[in-house]
């Protein structure tokens, strides 16, 4: 059994449909309890007093916005190279979620700037960058509106998404050079292995993350069955007017 | 390839519109903005270098969407297509023909207009460096753009949305490079960075536009 058989859209539909309960209430339970056990159980820092509290959502959905842009990235790429319908389809339903995901890290990032850096909005390398991939949603979603025909609508927000995935990652670096930040850098730096967070406050971040992760997830493979089985009445609707 | 090149650039010339269109929007841009911000000589020349090449990129976007759209409606670009000249060169002749045609003549009014906005003696040389290396990015990027939207009704909005944050990298750069030359500081590595994404998307940029140009043409 290879995970290509789930290429076929009427396994992925069943599989999905099955896991998606257990997945749904996964996250809530993650979500929920990282939120909850960040919120009212752990210690405020020296000093950010209570404004670090906004960290657990903060990062969450800053790391699923950039994760699901990758998602897309990868998808595409499967799409373009095997012309797996389902992976196509599962890139359009990770783009409005992504985007959400954007904005929520854009908005807790001002509200929380607002008191520690005195501004809403600094043109800070980070901030900037997660702007440019917001636009970068935005374009893409609305390529996939524009274009009638599903399969070149596919074929074309492919390439673009590789596009710009090469025109992001040099913004990315681009702005680095433009102007140098207020943002702190990373607390867990997976590739050095150290980390600046206390336990107290690293653990409940990654329940949330963890439960940023699984919603991601599953909202992802709502949204996709949601679209095969439009793709699915389009063509019945279609058979229906040709008999 | 030159015959193409040579009917591109006619068709620009002696169709008219297209040809100076995008050269009076750069004056406009250029004149509304002490309207916007005031006549301050010295507030104008810090910001001179920056509007400039926002003028000039807007510019540059303005006539992107009649690059293939005009061609596709006649059925011109299909014949192009089926043409023993590989796609890739099509693609690559027609984004050297918007530079030539668009980003020429802006490159070259350039200081005209940078007088207007009191921009610093220095700034001229190092704009129009900028400008030329710059540039041709921006046509290879939009031709890349056009192509996506050819056979879009609304493609005008679309194009701007999807090209526009593509334009990051090398606005910044190049604005980096006219800003730092106006004020008179070390250019620095922004020249040479600028230079490398332009011959980055002139490299690659057209393979992406004829793959897009060859599904879309398909459908």
């Amino acid at each position: 059994m290879s995970i290509w058989e789930f290429a076929n859209p009427r396994k992925f539909t069943a599989l999905s449909l099955k896991i998606l309960p257990t997945l749904v209430g996964l996250s809530a339970v993650l979500v929920l309890g990282g939120l909850i056990w960040g919120f009212a159980f752990t210690p405020n820092a020296d000093k950010f007093e209570s404004t670090v509290k906004i960290i657990y959502v903060h990062v969450p959905s800053a790391l699923m916005a950039i994760n699901g842009w990758l998602m897309m990235l990868v998808c595409s790429l499967i799409w373009l190279v095997r012309r797996h319908h389902v992976s196509a389809l599962a890139a359009r339903a990770a783009a409005p979620v992504g985007v959400v995901m954007t904005v929520i890290a854009l908005f807790t990032g001002a509200v929380w700037g607002q008191p520690m850096w005195g501004t809403w909005w600094v043109w800070d390398p980070r901030l900037t960058s997660f702007l440019i991939l917001f636009l970068f949603y935005l374009g893409y979603m609305a390529l996939w509106a524009a274009i009638e025909d599903t399969e070149t609508a596919a074929d074309l927000t492919s390439i673009l998404c590789l596009v710009g995935s090469v025109f992001a990652l040099l913004s990315r670096y681009a702005v680095n050079f433009w102007n140098q930040g207020l943002h702190q850098g990373t607390s867990i730096p997976v590739a050095t292995g150290g980390r600046t967070v206390a336990d107290v406050y690293f653990l409940p971040l990654v329940v949330a993350m963890a439960g940023f992760f699984v919603l991601f997830v599953a909202l992802v493979l709502a949204r996709t069955v949601t679209l095969i089985r439009e793709r699915r009445l389009a063509v019945l609707d279609a058979q229906e007017a040709r008999a | 390839m030159i015959a193409l090149l040579r009917r591109d650039l006619m068709l620009a010339v002696r169709a008219g519109g297209g040809f100076g269109l995008a050269l009076a929007f750069f004056l406009i841009v250029v004149v509304l903005v002490p309207f916007a911000i005031g006549p301050d000589p010295s507030l104008l020349s810090r910001v001179a270098a920056g509007v400039l090449w926002l003028g000039a990129l807007l510019a540059c976007l303005l006539s992107l969407d009649r690059l293939f759209a005009l061609d596709h409606e006649d059925g011109s670009l299909d014949l192009l297509a089926t043409a023993p000249l590989p796609l890739e060169g099509i693609a690559a002749v027609k984004a050297l023909a918007h530079w030539l045609t668009t980003a020429l003549p802006l490159v070259v009014a350039a200081p005209a207009f940078g007088i207007l906005l009191s921009l610093p003696a220095p700034g001229f040389g190092w704009l129009v460096v900028s400008l030329l290396a710059g540039t041709p990015a921006l046509s290879a990027i939009g031709t890349f753009g056009a192509a996506l939207t050819v056979g879009l009704r609304r493609g005008g909005l679309l194009l701007s949305l999807i090209v526009l944050p593509l334009y990051v990298p090398t606005l910044i750069f190049g604005a980096e490079v006219a800003r730092r030359g106006a004020e008179g500081l070390a250019i620095g590595p922004a020249l040479p960075l600028l230079a490398g994404i332009t011959c980055g998307t002139l490299a690659l940029m057209p393979f992406a536009t004829a793959a897009v140009l060859r599904r879309a043409l398909r459908g």
